[in-house]
């Protein structure tokens, strides 16, 4: 099983700026990511030979993206895996071309939440239901961990609560160094934990933004890179792992670590060849929907011990002049979630810092980066894990 | 012969009283939460009968109210199928008459000693509604009452009984009225119940040849507390023989008041103690039952006296027109409107959702809900038998908050729930104070009225702090 190392390259990404972008419909937010990817590439949109593109639910089929772009029988594959979507799509991409059958492809996520009229995911629909199941918002979903690890760990509230603020005032600082960030604001320790409560334990600045927005990203292999740039970032690992509704059906599923989380990160690591997580790994852009989701990924990626995440959070391992940076771009937080479209924004920060383009965010060495996207709920999750790397 | 073999009631957890902001009524009553319905107290009065009881000896469900939540789709068939009752039993819904209760108790009896059932469950809800701060509204009350008649091991036998019909208009609801409407009071009273309660007590004593003197007890229905103590002159009882009413601290129940009243006597009764037991409503019922030893093998249920102890004053008369539709409140952040549940789905998933009914693995044994055709553990498939989960005990796992989802009483607790010998599953609570929410606390699970959209009500179950 060779697996994906340093067999695919990312030669150009794009993104538009996320945000609620009331001028924009999906159609435009396609056209001006893709464009920033095939521009940045160097390539021109008839050098593309085949597209995988996601949305939960802004648009329907491989068309949304042949639409906008004019892209002209070739195939395009629509893919759907909650928060997780946009890199499903850049994995299936990657495996088209590690086998050999396209040497330049697309990918790209997008979503359009904010025509809906309601705050949050409330309006992504699905199939007819008996209308049982608990409407259950995200935050309250990821609440039940906030309050699970408080009692698993013996913190009281007040102490987890304030962990989780830092998670929140380091993520905010970030997003202020970031123009395409939808927040750019910062936020003080003493605003995070006297907001608004969302969902208890959860206030709102432990929430992400709901935001428009798409990236995309064109990747080729690395012998067809090398003629188009010096700077190709190359694929080390990209790992999906979904989890069988266990944490909803078994007793055992503990609500302070996910296992699908696990599991991805594993497998990605092994196919990289990184055997000290924390060490090797230079930055990384991890799915913050919530505060909490943020302080659990430490520990179940091994940046930090099992319970010691808000230790670390305390020493600053995770600021941008920390041991490991970790959601550089502001994070869903402050970056924005346009569920479609995180899993490649995450990408680009990456991407983006190996490159040495990050500007006021860049970090002094930046070799090695990982995106962690999250899909679907405590219980059952849709977890993507994609390491990239400096070529040699 | 047939008689009373169990009892059991129901009264929601929530009062208007006296510390209820806004609301004028100087005592208290009972008042359904908003996810309560007739059906779904009707349920939990029903399984409160059957504590301990084989649920499968049970040959039909006979369903007294005047507030069923729908006009045209069986209230009984609902309430038997949450109650896990068999398939093959005989299901009614008796309605449109405050005597809807001893009605279904009278059809009950007869089936019953006719023998074409062994057992019928008789239960009875109500929560009618009258004009806002009108004198009805005040004494309403919302609550139900479960009996189930048989003739094996019977705890209350019915020695006779004698019924009038008298046709008038005192109180009423058209089709799609709310509210219900009242004639003037002085008529109300001279022509409807001073008039046809006594007819049928006395019709009753002259056929069976007793007097007041020759009962324990007297149970009878009354509109308000000084129409309840003059009945009593009426009718000859001493005031100690009079079952109080349950007006001031329940309320008038309609179609379930009567057997309300009739389980709490129950709960005070010796063997041996004679009852009269007298209902009205477009006319009156009366019976004589006599209590047997059989009553002290069915003390262990929540009852009247169990419910009534456990409860929560509402803070804001708001709140509870609210939870009726009589007043219209922002539900916080805007969000899309519920859409109406698919019937096919449903009917698909009625085991599962209704009867809440998970599996167990016949390979390894381990319980689940809700059912998987491949086992969540040690993936053997379609190799499980049905579990009902509606009764068994649970715990807290963990739970939050949610501020954002519109509830009738905010915040929306949700809850992982893990339960006794195995499986789990993510659970609303209702009836709970905020206060009271940590991390293993014990929960029971309780029938409820999750939403109603475009004309279909969505039933489920919720988990609550156990009532004590």
């Amino acid at each position: 099983m060779p697996g994906l190392k340093d067999r695919v390259a990312i030669i150009g990404m794009g993104c538009t700026r996320f945000g609620e972008l009331w001028d924009k419909d999906v159609e435009d937010m396609l056209v001006d990511a893709c464009f920033e990817a095939i521009e940045d590439a160097k390539i021109e949109p008839k050098d593309i030979q085949a597209g995988w593109v996601g949305t939960v639910g802004s648009s329907f089929s491989g068309q949304m993206l042949s639409h906008p772009l004019k892209l002209e029988y070739i195939p395009i594959s629509r893919l759907e895996n909650f928060c997780a979507t946009a890199t499903d799509a850049f994995m299936n991409a990657c495996y088209a071309v590690a086998a050999g059958v396209y040497d330049i492809v697309i990918t790209a996520g997008v979503e359009k939440l904010k025509d809906t009229g309601f705050a949050g995911l409330g309006a992504v629909g699905g199939p007819p239901t008996a209308g049982v199941e608990p409407p259950v918002p995200p935050p309250a979903q990821f609440a039940l961990a906030a309050t699970r690890y408080a009692h698993h760990y013996g913190l009281s509230m007040e102490e987890l609560k304030t962990a989780l603020a830092k998670i929140a005032v380091k993520n905010h600082h970030n997003g202020t160094l970031n123009p395409k960030a939808h927040f750019r604001r910062e936020v003080t320790l003493e605003q995070v934990l006297n907001a608004p409560m969302v969902a208890w334990p959860l206030g709102l600045f432990d929430c992400c933004g709901v935001s428009d927005g798409a990236a995309a990203a064109i990747i080729t292999n690395p012998e067809i890179a090398k003629k188009f740039r010096d700077d190709y970032v190359l694929v080390k690992a990209v790992k999906l792992a979904c989890g069988a509704r266990q944490g909803q059906l078994q007793d055992w599923y503990d609500f302070v670590h996910f296992e699908e989380n696990v599991a991805a990160s594993k497998a990605a690591y092994e196919e990289a060849g990184i055997k000290n997580p924390r060490q090797e790994i230079d930055l990384a852009s991890v799915h913050d929907c919530f505060t909490i989701t943020e302080l659990i990924i430490y520990e179940d990626l091994q940046f930090s011990p099992r319970g010691k995440g808000p230790e670390d959070v305390d020493a600053g391992t995770f600021t941008l002049e920390g041991e490991l940076p970790v959601n550089t771009d502001g994070g869903l937080k402050c970056f924005g979630h346009p569920v479609g479209a995180s899993g490649l924004r995450m990408l680009y920060e990456v991407y983006k810092q190996i490159q040495g383009k990050a500007e006021q965010r860049q970090l002094k060495k930046a070799d090695i980066g990982l995106t962690h996207n999250l899909g679907g709920l405590p219980g059952s999750f849709t977890c993507g894990v994609t390491i990239v790397g400096r070529r040699d | 012969m047939a008689g009373i073999t169990s009892y059991g009631a129901y009264i929601p957890f929530f009062r208007l009283g006296g510390q209820t902001a806004g609301w004028s009524g100087l005592v208290e009553k009972a008042v359904a939460s908003f996810d309560e319905d007739s059906l779904t107290m009707a349920t939990a009065a029903a399984i409160d009968c059957m504590n301990g009881m084989e649920r499968s000896l049970v040959d039909g469900l006979y369903f007294a109210s005047t507030t069923s939540p729908y006009a045209e789709k069986q209230g009984a068939t609902t309430i038997a199928t949450a109650a896990d009752l068999r398939r093959d039993i005989i299901n009614m819904d008796f309605t449109d008459s405050l005597r809807a209760g001893t009605n279904a108790l009278r059809a009950a009896l007869d089936a019953v000693s006719a023998g074409t059932a062994k057992q019928i469950m008789v239960a009875a809800a109500d929560m009618r509604l009258a004009m806002l701060r009108s004198g009805y509204e005040a004494g309403f009350g919302d609550g139900a009452a479960a009996l189930l008649i048989g003739d094996e091991r019977v705890a209350v036998k019915v020695e006779g009984w004698y019924s009038v019909s008298n046709e008038m208009l005192d109180v009423w609801r058209s089709q799609g009225d709310a509210l219900v409407n009242a004639w003037e009071d002085r008529f109300v009273l001279d022509e409807g119940y001073r008039s046809a309660l006594p007819e049928a007590v006395k019709g009753l004593f002259a056929k069976y040849n007793v007097s007041a003197k020759d009962f324990a007890k007297a149970v009878y229905y009354a509109p308000d507390p000084r129409r309840h103590t003059e009945m009593a002159r009426t009718l000859g009882f001493d005031p100690a023989q009079v079952q109080p009413s349950l007006i001031g601290a329940v309320g008038n129940t309609g179609a379930a008041y009567a057997l309300m009243m009739l389980v709490a006597a129950l709960e005070e009764a010796k063997p041996g103690d004679r009852i009269l037991f007298a209902n009205y409503g477009d006319g009156a019922d009366a019976y004589i039952l006599e209590v047997t030893e059989e009553i002290n093998k069915i003390r262990d249920r929540r009852g009247l006296k169990g419910h009534l102890a456990a409860k929560k004053i509402l803070g804001d008369y708001e709140t509870y027109a609210f939870w009726r539709g009589l007043v219209e409140r922002s539900a916080g952040a805007r969000r899309p409107e519920m859409l109406q549940p698919s019937a096919s789905v449903v009917w698909r998933d009625r085991d599962q959702n209704i009867r809440f009914y998970g599996m167990r693995c016949k390979n390894c044994g381990y319980q689940q809900y809700p059912p998987q055709r491949v086992c969540t553990k040690c993936h053997a498939k379609d190799n499980s038998e049905p579990v009902r989960f509606s009764d068994k005990k649970g715990t807290v796992f963990t739970y939050a908050m949610d501020y954002l989802v519109p509830t009738g009483d905010p915040p929306m607790i949700i809850a992982i729930v893990d339960f006794e010998g195995g499986g789990r599953t993510v659970s609303m609570m209702t009836d709970r104070d905020i206060n009271d929410l940590k991390v293993g606390m014990p929960v029971e699970l309780t029938f409820r009225k999750l939403f109603t959209a475009k004309g279909v009500h969505s039933y489920y179950w919720k988990c609550m702090p156990v009532r004590m």
